[in-house]
């Protein structure tokens, strides 16, 4: 088992530009059944081998897919994601960098009374090595079926845990990048959940970052809903403060964002926290021995 | 991107908020004039993008025009310490020269774009005219918040129960949601992430904002081309407006020991990890997603424009980014920019076995390395030497 996705999983590809395309060819070439593309104007076209639909709702029809990689630039990203919702997708996963956060606010509002699951923007995607569903970016080389779940709001440090456990010859069940977005999709807490929920998945590794909540969130949520192994690297212990955020948004969140407010909301919550990013394989051995 | 006190009351009063009357101005006799032209007392407010500025002398009182010029010529041109700028300070280059209010009481109000509920949150508190952040350390229970759903809006009963939670009489709760109002059709129409008045004041029947904070959002500003010409570049570090130029991510530091990555998660555990091995980064560069020989060129010069410099740490995960095209912008960088410091790569992902190869036959004197401690270890021991 995995979450999200499984052997049913039919993949549509919104934004069939140069990195829609190139992306498209690795996940056909990772085993991933990708059944179409969209791209406005372009209908009727072929491109990687499948077919090019005009919208959303005439590619659902004629190919049944149920999930979505959005390449659509920045500005045209949010409606690509609204559209995908209207025409009954269950999983859309929007890897555009750069969508202004008034648009995903507006998005999310909009997707509040919605069964669809929305991953990113600004995300790598999500990557199953388990029935090979490969949706977004991630270089599946280095990954390998097995029983952790990996979820993390950074793309490349993804890779970097990924990588790590492969070479310790831990493989994952799920791998899902939720993106590094003021306002994203799915949130730690919610990705936990489903690995909890899922029986083939034994431990899960979380990489966050500073900035936002979201850690200590998923760290109540640990304690209190979660049985199984979690462990957590954070990102930016060194960043110096103020680039990235407004002082009054961390105000809202009672004064919480920095990476050792967040190291120490974790640990508190009994989970261990890795020490270096170069231990984030080795920490999940020693939290969760005999995972594979 | 944060704009001056000047520029974001120039907004306010575009989107029909009341404000004291006053101006920018750039020499002292022109403080003087204008002081004059406003009559009675003025305030001579250095312009800078940092917080506190009261503290370092920044914001004085002038009672006549020529008090005025007087005041302004101490303020021109110094080199004002706040507690946001740093020991080093900033220099001050514009003044805003305003009518002094009589102030009865001091608020806050701020809105932003609340991360946690996904909605645009008002927060407003009676503790005004000090940092928000010392009130929510303090006395968390005197800031209200109210949520704003984005596809509703706001609503005029929410300011409503906000004004009068504030305490306020009724003709200023009235002014009160006008001004609310306003502030949200800003802080929507021009994509704002932050709109801060602090102090808001109270001053008889009117509540009239002394100070204001906006900050926008970047991934918008194409969209809003009026507020990206609000951009001051003296405000910005001179290597983060050009690795902005070439889609760079940076953030200059104080260390020795410059990295080039991708992604931003990854740049922030490479600085972590060089700091925890025991040495210091030059800075912060996220390459991005399409890491080609080009941008890597940029990349290096940036890096190698600092004189700290003493080593360059590239750590790369390929992902959408493919090693060998980083490699062969190493290598071409490299020979065209005569590098003369010790670089380290760490390549790995997509391509990386292809990647290693054209470094390690390129002749030059590069340091590969197998993993991000290996790659830090490696850079700190080369800078050591």
């Amino acid at each position: 088992m995995s979450i999200l996705v499984d052997g049913n999983t039919r993949v549509l590809v919104q934004g069939m530009g140069r990195a829609g395309q190139q992306h498209t060819n690795l996940s056909l070439e990772y085993g991933t059944n990708v059944v179409g593309g969209v791209t406005p104007g372009r209908g009727g076209q072929e491109l990687c081998g499948l077919p090019v639909y005009d919208c959303c709702r005439d590619a659902v029809r004629e190919t049944g897919a149920n999930a979505s990689a959005i390449f659509v630039p920045p500005g045209g990203a949010a409606d690509a994601i609204l559209e995908a919702v209207d025409a009954g997708i269950e999983l859309i996963c929007a890897i555009t960098e750069g969508v202004p956060v008034h648009d995903m606010l507006r998005v999310r509002a909009a997707m509040r009374d919605s069964d669809a699951r929305l991953i990113g923007p600004n995300c790598p995607g999500l990557l199953d090595p388990v029935h090979k569903v490969r949706i977004g970016i991630a270089p599946y080389p280095i990954f390998r079926p097995g029983s952790v779940g990996v979820v993390s709001r950074s793309g490349t440090l993804t890779y970097e845990g990924v990588n790590q456990l492969t070479e310790l010859g831990i493989g994952q069940t799920t791998c899902i990048g939720i993106g590094g977005d003021p306002i994203p999709g799915l949130s730690f807490v919610d990705v936990l959940e489903l690995f909890q929920a899922d029986p083939e998945t034994r431990a899960v590794v979380m990489i966050g970052e500073i900035g936002g909540s979201a850690e200590e969130e998923a760290a109540e949520f640990v304690q209190s809903q979660m049985n199984k192994p979690v462990v957590c690297f954070v990102a930016g212990v060194t960043a110096p403060p103020g680039k990235r955020m407004g002082h009054a948004g961390a105000i809202i969140s009672g004064g919480r964002g920095s990476a050792d407010d967040k190291k120490k909301a974790l640990e508190k919550a009994g989970i261990p926290v890795a020490e270096s990013p170069a231990l984030i394989g080795e920490t999940l051995k020693q939290a969760a021995p005999g995972v594979s | 991107m944060n704009v001056h006190e000047y520029q974001a009351k120039g907004l306010l009063r575009d989107f029909g908020i009341e404000v004291p009357p006053g101006r920018m101005v750039t020499t002292p006799g022109e403080a003087e004039e204008i002081a004059a032209d406003i009559g009675g007392a003025v305030v001579v407010k250095a312009q800078i993008h940092a917080g506190g500025r009261s503290k370092g002398g920044g914001i004085r009182l002038a009672r006549t025009p020529e008090e005025a010029r007087h005041v302004a010529e101490d303020i021109i041109g110094m080199q004002l310490v706040t507690p946001q700028t740093g020991p080093e300070g900033k220099r001050v280059q514009r003044i805003y020269v305003e009518g002094a209010s009589e102030i009865d009481d001091e608020l806050y109000l701020a809105l932003l774009v609340d991360r946690a509920t996904q909605n645009v949150a008002i927060l407003a508190s009676t503790e005004g005219g000090v940092e928000i952040e010392e009130v929510a350390a303090k006395t968390p229970k005197k800031i209200l918040t109210v949520q704003i759903d984005p596809l509703v809006g706001i609503c005029d009963y929410q300011a409503r129960n906000l004004g009068l939670d504030l305490g306020l009489a009724p003709a200023q709760v009235n002014k009160f949601i006008g001004l609310v109002r306003n502030l949200y059709r800003l802080f929507m129409e021009k994509d704002c992430s932050l709109a801060e008045i602090n102090p808001l004041i109270l001053s008889g029947d009117n509540v009239i904002p002394l100070d204001c904070k906006l900050n926008f959002d970047d991934n918008a500003l194409r969209r809003n081309p009026d507020v990206a010409q609000l951009r001051d570049p003296d405000e910005e570090d001179e290597r983060e407006r050009e690795a902005a130029e070439h889609d760079l991510s940076w953030v200059s530091l104080s260390g020795n020991i410059g990295c080039m990555v991708n992604g931003a998660g990854l740049a922030m555990a490479t600085m972590d990890i060089i700091k925890q091995v025991g040495g210091e980064p030059a800075n912060f560069l996220d390459v991005g997603g399409t890491a080609d020989a080009e941008r890597v060129g940029h990349a290096f010069r940036l890096i190698l424009a600092d004189p700290n410099v003493k080593g360059i740490f590239v750590n790369i995960f390929g992902g959408i980014v493919l090693c060998d095209l980083v490699a062969e912008g190493i290598v071409e960088a490299a020979k065209t920019l005569g590098v003369a410091v010790p670089v380290v790569v760490r390549l790995d992902g997509t391509n990386a076995e292809k990647g290693r190869e054209i470094l390690a036959s390129s002749g030059l004197d590069i340091t590969p390395a197998s993993g991000m401690r290996d790659g830090a270890e490696k850079i700190l021991a080369a800078v050591r030497q």
